[in-house]
């Protein structure tokens, strides 16, 4: 007996060590880590500094000012005429797009994973390919087809959701489906039994349950759409439907004024809103929930 | 009492939720991709230079698809190193992806202890910046006068006037793996963060030194997240022209993404580019497919 719990005291010991060791030996691990990190935001936070510069240049700074956004009045992302239609018709996309995409991908979702057949395993398969088919591919076919077939689309905003849609189409189909492995279908069936029907079964007891991945695809989408560029920039009918990232694209190379990074750091604030309140709702939404469900990582659907 | 149970009712509910989605799919997704096809194989109107379209598969004419394959594989075929180049710089940009992002990922899984939570929000934050975005910061970064420059200048010991983004492959290859990395991250994360501390503990205490326990457990076990990492980075890049245009402009390295977007913005090569298209989609459709299966396995979410 003493024997066992010494064998046992002794493996602890000899874990944590090997563990406290492992800490120190991991300092080469956490210093790439850092590296990686500062490598990859801070090239962003410069740009949103430069933003802010008292000068024509996004080279060297000269002090801090406001003029980019609304203090010039020709070339001010406020003033600008161009820019700020680009930001209008951006968000216009964004609140578009999303209000189409969620219920749409919502009710396939639940079609495909409680409806059995070749049919719905065809269409499964076809919404995960049209998540990993390289979007330029995807954005030319649809370019094509709204160009050489008579269809209600239109280059311009039209053409943009449709092809918009079709492209996040697969988030909430994947997130929502995900949630469902977890959930089972003992909650619908039991709702039935009680004298549910089916769909007040699905409306009453699956949707509420299904709340933070709708949600969570919401705000995913949301922010995708808004940082999209290739599709919408084939789909565009001219300057007038040119969202910021095309505006970005145009003019990047063209000796702009930081209102350039004025206009991207604005597109960054929106998505960065729009996610910390999609985080806040959501961990208020699975706030019964055990931790590990609940973290950034579940919320944007990696785990 | 059908209600009773899951009968009738219940399945004609399924194939109606899925309805909708199923036909968006299918107008907006698999018919515009056949609508490549139909262009590629059809012919030029002589006038217009614009698409005549062949419809159906008998009347298909390969004359415009076979130029392009002579232009790439034939003699003097000047559309061949853009596709070998495609290939080089998806290759290199991927295997530094997966050399930047495993550590990280690794580090951010197992020893991250309490900042966990902060440095996955760091490691997703890219996501939310948008592309154009992140490769303005670099065109700032890199411009003759840049920081970049100005940093290499410090103290005389470089000349600090490098011409970064002119024509420069390292240029390029930076430019995708600074925009792709984030999409190797999280898959790499999520991988390692579902193997058990336990297997590891097991392997230590079975004789297992460190680095022979991370070569036969935990890179074994993490081999479908590499796997997906790598498809979700070398994916898009296949049909990437942006990042190059942005940060080269040169047709010294253009790629397969540039001839596509170069012909489809010239009248009279709509034809040939939707050969280009049909050549990625062809050399992506593969891992498309493998990407399918293993997301399918590993989620369970299959009908």
């Amino acid at each position: 007996m003493t024997t066992l719990v010494s064998r046992v005291q002794d493996g602890l010991t000899r874990s944590t060590a090997g563990r406290s060791s492992g800490a120190k030996g991991h300092g080469v691990l956490a210093g790439v880590t850092v590296l990686y990190l500062l490598w990859s935001l801070l090239p962003v936070l410069v740009a949103v500094l430069f933003s802010f510069n008292d000068s024509r240049s996004r080279t060297s700074w000269a002090g801090f000012s406001t003029r980019w956004y609304y203090g010039d009045l020709e070339r001010s992302v406020w003033f600008d005429d161009s820019l700020h239609a680009a930001l209008i018709h951006t968000l216009r996309l964004g609140v578009i797009a999303t209000l189409i995409t969620v219920p749409l991908g919502v009710a396939l979702a639940l079609g495909l994973d409680r409806w059995r057949g070749r049919l719905p395993a065809g269409a499964n398969v076809t919404v995960l390919l049209a998540f990993v088919l390289p979007e330029t591919l995807l954005a030319v076919a649809l370019l094509f087809m709204v160009t050489t077939l008579v269809t209600p689309l239109q280059l311009g905003l039209s053409g943009q959701v449709a092809g918009l849609v079709t492209f996040q189409l697969s988030y909430p189909v994947i997130l929502v489906r995900s949630r469902l492995l977890t959930i089972g279908s003992h909650y619908e069936e039991a709702a039935i039994d009680l004298g549910a029907s089916p769909l007040a079964a699905v409306r009453r007891v699956l949707l509420p349950m299904l709340g933070p991945a709708i949600l969570a695809s919401t705000v995913l989408v949301f922010a995708d759409v808004i940082d999209n560029f290739v599709i919408v920039r084939y789909l565009s009918g001219d300057a007038s439907t040119e969202p910021t990232s095309v505006k970005i694209y145009n003019s990047a190379r063209a000796a702009p004024t930081p209102a350039l990074n004025a206009l991207a750091s604005l597109m960054l604030l929106a998505s960065l809103l729009a996610v910390l309140v999609g985080y806040a709702i959501y961990r208020f939404l699975t706030r019964g929930e055990r931790g590990g469900s609940r973290g950034i990582d579940a919320f944007t659907g990696e785990v | 009492m059908a209600e009773t149970r899951p009968g009738q009712p219940v399945r004609l509910l399924w194939p109606l939720l899925a309805l909708p989605g199923m036909v968006w799919m299918a107008l907006l997704f698999v018919m515009p991709l056949y609508v490549v096809l139909a262009i590629v194989f059809g012919g030029i109107d002589p006038v217009f230079r614009s698409p005549l379209p062949a419809w159906l598969p008998w009347e298909w004419d390969f004359t415009q698809f076979n130029f392009v394959l002579s232009r790439i594989l034939g003699e003097g075929g000047y559309f061949g190193p853009a596709m070998l180049r495609t290939a080089v710089y998806v290759v290199v940009a991927s295997s530094a992806c997966v050399l930047i992002a495993y550590p990280v990922a690794y580090y951010t899984a197992r020893y991250a202890g309490r900042y966990k939570g902060l440095l996955l929000t760091l490691l997703i934050a890219p996501f939310w910046i948008s592309y154009m975005m992140r490769m303005l910061a670099w065109v700032n970064l890199l411009q003759d006068d840049g920081l970049v420059n100005q940093a290499l200048s410090i103290g005389g010991l470089f000349p600090g006037d490098i011409d970064w983004l002119n024509g420069r492959a390292s240029t390029v290859v930076l430019g995708l793996v600074y925009g792709y990395v984030p999409y190797m991250i999280l898959p790499l994360f999520a991988g390692l963060d579902r193997i058990p501390a336990a297997t590891l503990e097991a392997a230590r205490d079975l004789g297992a030194s460190r680095l022979e326990a991370f070569r036969r457990v935990t890179l074994p076990l993490s081999r479908p997240a590499i796997v997906a990492g790598v498809l979700l980075t070398s994916l898009p890049m296949l049909g990437d022209y942006f990042t190059n245009d942005l940060l080269s402009g040169s047709p010294g390295t253009s790629t397969a993404g540039n001839l596509i977007n170069n012909s489809v913005t010239t009248p009279g090569q709509t034809g040939q580019a939707g050969a280009f298209v049909l050549l990625v989609l062809l050399v992506a459709l593969a891992p498309m497919l493998l990407y399918v299966r293993t997301t399918r396995d590993s989620s369970g979410v299959q009908s």
